[in-house]
């Protein structure tokens, strides 16, 4: 799925953030990255849907090599790919159910209102559907961009911080939908810097937690 | 970059294959207002460009064959003389290589030709008005061996082919036609401008709307078309109605007429209505080119 062989990565100007990167995502895992604060969990997660490219070492993506992509293999590695974002953006002039479809519509593919209504449902958003996006609540714009995220049924599932706004009760709800995610075969990856929340998850789905230290990722202990 | 060729695009632009259509783009309001009113004003000033370079064109055709198709010979001399002289100089015309049959002007036409100086109840016969012989001439005509033999032969009979006042006439007609096409070629240019100026201010307030499209997966060919389909349409919109306006404009404009000159010529005849119809073409070709520059260079900036 993706693929990391000892992969670099620093901004421009900078240091490199990340170094030695070995990792491969393991198809229907549920994994969890953790670190610290600009430990590069978000970048890490950026080098997975292409965003940035690593500075050294290889990095394949559907057995295909991150660095010799063309913008329109980009384009389709991240229809497989979906990416749900702490400060998930949408298209604000555009009906919350729209902007769940567009995926889709911008795949050229057929949208299935019922499919699309299930998928309101799921998120808990039904009542929204004909909601303008700036009128959501940060835990209804975080389940709709997770509905974004998989209408296009992706192979893999991104979400970097995706409770970091997000009370308890609102960050489990969530968590609940990328474990009900998981058990239908999407292989997730979530980063965040929350322990408890890894805990908690960790009781309901056999999880692997990666953490990111002085720019190397290891495998955590026992303690998670 | 190389994918997003203009087939593609206009594909795109023609069909509906794009899911997303335009709905993907925001309403750009005021942006759109303007590209729909520069459009159509640039439209209008393009008809009169038009008109003024096919007028202008006509008018140095004529004044041109007029210049190539005839001569005249004054002929002057004593009254008792007179006759005798005319005589001589249409022996001479009659043998001219390139020369058609000369003809003496009867006096009622050189009255009407004195009229506008002398008003119309001047009796032409007590002046002492040279007699004019009108001589159509062909291509092989030789002006200046005409000239020399009349002034050899016949004392008193000048020559006048019309070069020196109407040279000038036709240069000047056709540097108007050459100032209607550079006009029109401005217009062009400035309506190319407009667009991608309007285009590039739509594309730079939608950076966001434009990541979050590449972030789902959209290619660039599908953003691009969004882009160019809107600004397009808004092109050839404002650019018809400035047309239309300006045909109508043109359409009630004065005929042609002698005592009008050329400014009551200055309209579209025959065929020549329909070339204004191409104007809302080119400025659709031109917003599809503006835009499409414009928004590959913003896509370049997102990855």
């Amino acid at each position: 799925m993706i693929e990391m062989r000892d992969v670099g990565f620093g901004y421009q100007g900078q240091d490199e953030l990340l170094s030695g990167m070995t990792l491969t995502l393991q198809p229907g895992m549920f994994h969890f990255l953790t670190g610290p604060s600009g430990s590069g969990k978000t970048t890490l997660l950026r080098l997975c849907f292409a965003d940035l490219l690593p500075s050294s070492g290889e990095m394949t993506a559907f057995g295909q090599d991150m660095r010799g992509l063309s913008r329109d293999a980009i384009a389709d590695l991240r229809r497989r790919v979906g990416v749900v974002h702490q400060d998930p953006q949408f298209l604000d002039h555009l009906p919350l159910a729209e902007n769940i479809a567009l995926p889709l519509s911008i795949a050229g593919e057929e949208v299935d209102m019922d499919a699309l209504r299930d998928l309101l449902g799921w998120v808990q958003l039904s009542q929204h559907a004909r909601a303008l996006p700036p009128s959501l609540s940060g835990g209804e714009r975080q389940r709709a961009a997770l509905a974004r995220a998989v209408i296009l049924s992706p192979d893999l599932v991104l979400a970097d911080e995706p409770t970091g706004n997000l009370d308890w009760d609102m960050s489990m709800r969530l968590m609940q939908l990328l474990i009900e995610l998981n058990k239908s075969g999407k292989t997730v990856l979530v980063a965040t810097h929350d322990l408890n929340l890894i805990r908690a998850t960790k009781a309901q789905v056999t999880a692997r937690v990666l953490r990111i230290t002085g720019g190397s990722l290891h495998l955590a202990g026992a303690d998670l | 970059m190389g994918r997003l060729n203009i087939g593609s695009l206009w594909q795109g632009l023609t069909g509906d294959r794009d899911g997303a259509g335009d709905r993907i783009v925001p309403p750009t309001g005021f942006t759109a207002q303007l590209t729909l009113f520069s459009a159509g004003a640039m439209a209008f000033l393009a008809v009169f460009a038009l008109a003024l370079a096919l007028a202008t064109g006509r008018l140095a055709d004529r004044w041109s064959s007029e210049l190539a198709g005839s001569v005249t010979v004054r002929v002057s001399a004593p009254v008792a003389e007179q006759d005798a002289v005319v005589q001589s100089a249409l022996s001479i015309l009659q043998t001219t290589p390139g020369a058609g049959t000369p003809r003496l002007l009867p006096q009622d036409e050189l009255a009407q030709l004195l009229e506008p100086w002398f008003g119309p109840d001047m009796p032409v016969d007590a002046l002492p008005v040279p007699a004019l012989i009108d001589l159509p001439v062909e291509d092989d005509f030789d002006a200046e061996g005409l000239r020399l033999r009349l002034e050899a032969e016949v004392p008193g009979a000048v020559l006048d082919d019309h070069t020196e006042w109407r040279r000038p006439l036709v240069s000047a007609a056709n540097r108007l036609r050459m100032l209607g096409i550079v006009s029109l070629m401005l217009i062009g240019a400035a309506s190319a401008a407009m667009i991608t100026l309007a285009a590039k201010a739509a594309l730079a307030a939608n950076v966001q709307v434009i990541r979050v499209l590449r972030l789902i997966g959209a290619r660039d060919l599908t953003i691009a078309t969004a882009f160019v389909r809107r600004f397009t349409r808004r092109a050839a919109m404002g650019s018809a109605v400035g047309t239309v306006l300006g045909m109508g404009a043109i359409a009630i404009l004065p005929d042609a007429s002698a005592a009008g000159g050329f400014l009551t010529g200055l309209g579209f005849q025959g065929a020549d209505w329909l070339m204004p119809l191409t104007i809302p073409l080119i400025a659709a070709g031109v917003g599809f080119v503006a835009t499409r520059w414009a928004a590959l260079k913003m896509l370049e900036a997102v990855r």
